[in-house]
């Protein structure tokens, strides 16, 4: 007997069939016609100057980095939410310790300007 | 009781015709799946005709009116009108990450529907990750922007992508510490539990339950919900005036839509998260069988204050978005987590 998470897995195939579908839906009944001048990158009606593959700002880099560590801490989080109420005041201090420790690692973020969008 | 849950229901009909073993969950699950999208595409299609409808009042005309009594067919044209349209494919793009991005899209957004409890019984599958396993599912929606703004090979559409990607990450912070306030509150990830600790009267809601704290993590909850939804004043990603159309600029046709309908689909699905966590969910008075009606006019009521959140506030500059997410919204969850979780140790909660 296979567990309820397979409904996970259907469900994910099946999205994917539907949208196949529809897609080979519209495929059936829409026009194609394609040519150089309509297939071009949009700009603003000009011809696109180079591509758009380059080097990125780094801004994003840095807020995902932060992203990263506060979404593990989230996951720290979860399962003690859960077992709360049977760890009793132990969890509660040693968690507000941890998000104290995170704390503190935001406002060094903070201080050092990485939370400035330049 | 209905019935313990329709998927059992369900199970229970197909077996008597000859199923059985793996078939029978796999034929359950696969009904089930095609009866969620038929619900979403109706539920889409009446979200956006009532979006337009909402904006159309807002700003003193009366949206669509032609076909039907008040345009009421008007997105089923759309829809019609989409699925005709020409395909227009860059020549320069990834042809891989251009193709799956509409797919991951709106599967991701699909997906989640697996552990929504639309009434009592009415869920698919009861899972025990329930809240957790929704929160990590619908972020595979920014991976998907990005394939979008990536694959196109456009300056505008990379830096949509780019942009939602940094904005859902920041705002996706505090709406799960946020989520974690109501887990703190029901000791549980099941969607069905959550529900079943919020039972009784009004001040058993999340809301109210939790004094001040779960009204301040219902606001922190729809600031961030709306960000995640990519809506007015947080649709950066999308910024008409800026950025054209952001991440879906080159998208054409059937690709579109899926953009669009995922889109609408995750606004139903941050209001449905937003009942059943704070607002008691399918819990109201009457018998069990119209528990589904209460989700619904709840989860209405949401959607038209997120409706009414796009049609009147202008919208933010980026800096001022990221700003708030990481100076103001996050230390306000944490300390609102720290002040629930200790309230709940010396249990001053309502209603217990």
């Amino acid at each position: 007997m296979v567990s309820e998470y397979i409904s996970v897995l259907i469900f994910i195939l099946a999205g994917i069939g539907i949208v196949l579908f529809t897609f080979f839906l519209a495929r059936l009944i829409r026009p194609s016609n394609p040519y150089k001048e309509k297939n071009v990158n949009y700009e603003c009606a000009e011809t696109p100057i180079g591509d758009s593959w380059i080097k990125f700002n780094n801004r994003f880099y840095i807020f995902a980095l932060i992203f990263v560590i506060f979404d593990v801490e989230a996951v720290f989080l979860f399962p003690w939410a859960v077992a709360f109420g049977k760890l009793g005041l132990y969890a509660l201090v040693e968690m507000i310790l941890f998000i104290l420790i995170l704390f503190f690692g935001i406002f060094y973020a903070w201080q050092k300007g990485a939370l400035k969008w330049v | 009781m209905i019935a313990t849950s329709v998927t059992f229901w369900l199970k229970d009909l197909l077996g008597s015709i000859g199923l059985s073993g793996d078939l029978l969950t796999i034929a359950t699950y696969g009904i089930l799946a095609v009866a969620v999208f038929s619900l979403l595409s109706v539920l889409a299609l009446f979200l956006v005709w009532w979006e337009r409808k909402v904006a159309g009042h807002i700003q003193q005309r009366f949206g669509p009116m032609r076909n039907g009594w008040h345009g009421w067919y008007q997105t089923l044209m759309d829809g019609l009108k989409l699925l005709q349209k020409e395909d227009i494919l860059v020549f320069t793009r990834d042809r891989m990450v251009f193709f799956w991005a509409p797919i991951m899209c709106f599967v991701a957004a699909f997906a989640a529907y697996i552990v929504m409890p639309f009434g009592e019984g009415l869920i698919v599958a009861d899972l025990n990750i329930g809240i957790l396993y929704i929160v990590a599912i619908t972020t595979f929606t920014i991976i998907s922007l990005l394939m979008a703004g990536w694959g196109s090979n456009n300056k505008y559409a990379l830096l949509g992508g780019m942009r939602s990607a940094a904005q859902v990450v920041s705002y996706e912070v505090p709406m799960v510490v946020s989520i974690l306030i109501v887990v703190l509150s029901a000791e549980s990830l099941s969607m069905v539990k959550i529900v079943e600790a919020q039972g009784g009267w009004i001040w058993n809601w999340n809301i109210f339950k939790i004094p001040v704290v779960g009204l301040v993590a219902f606001i922190t909850y729809i600031i961030a919900a709306v960000a995640e939804a990519n809506r007015t004043p947080f649709d950066l990603p999308e910024a008409e005036q800026e950025l054209v159309a952001g991440f879906n600029i080159e998208y054409s046709g059937m690709k579109f839509a899926m953009f669009f309908l995922a889109e609408f689909i995750n606004l139903f699905t941050v209001s449905a998260i937003a009942v059943t966590l704070f607002l008691g969910g399918w819990q109201g008075p009457g018998p069990a069988s119209i528990s589904f009606i209460w989700f619904f006019l709840k989860t209405f009521a949401v959607i038209f204050l997120l409706m009414l959140f796009r049609w009147t506030y202008p919208r933010l500059r980026v800096d001022q978005l990221m700003e708030f997410a990481w100076k103001f919204l996050i230390p306000l969850t944490f300390v609102n987590l720290i002040i629930a979780a200790v309230m709940k140790h010396f249990g001053w909660y309502l209603g217990n």
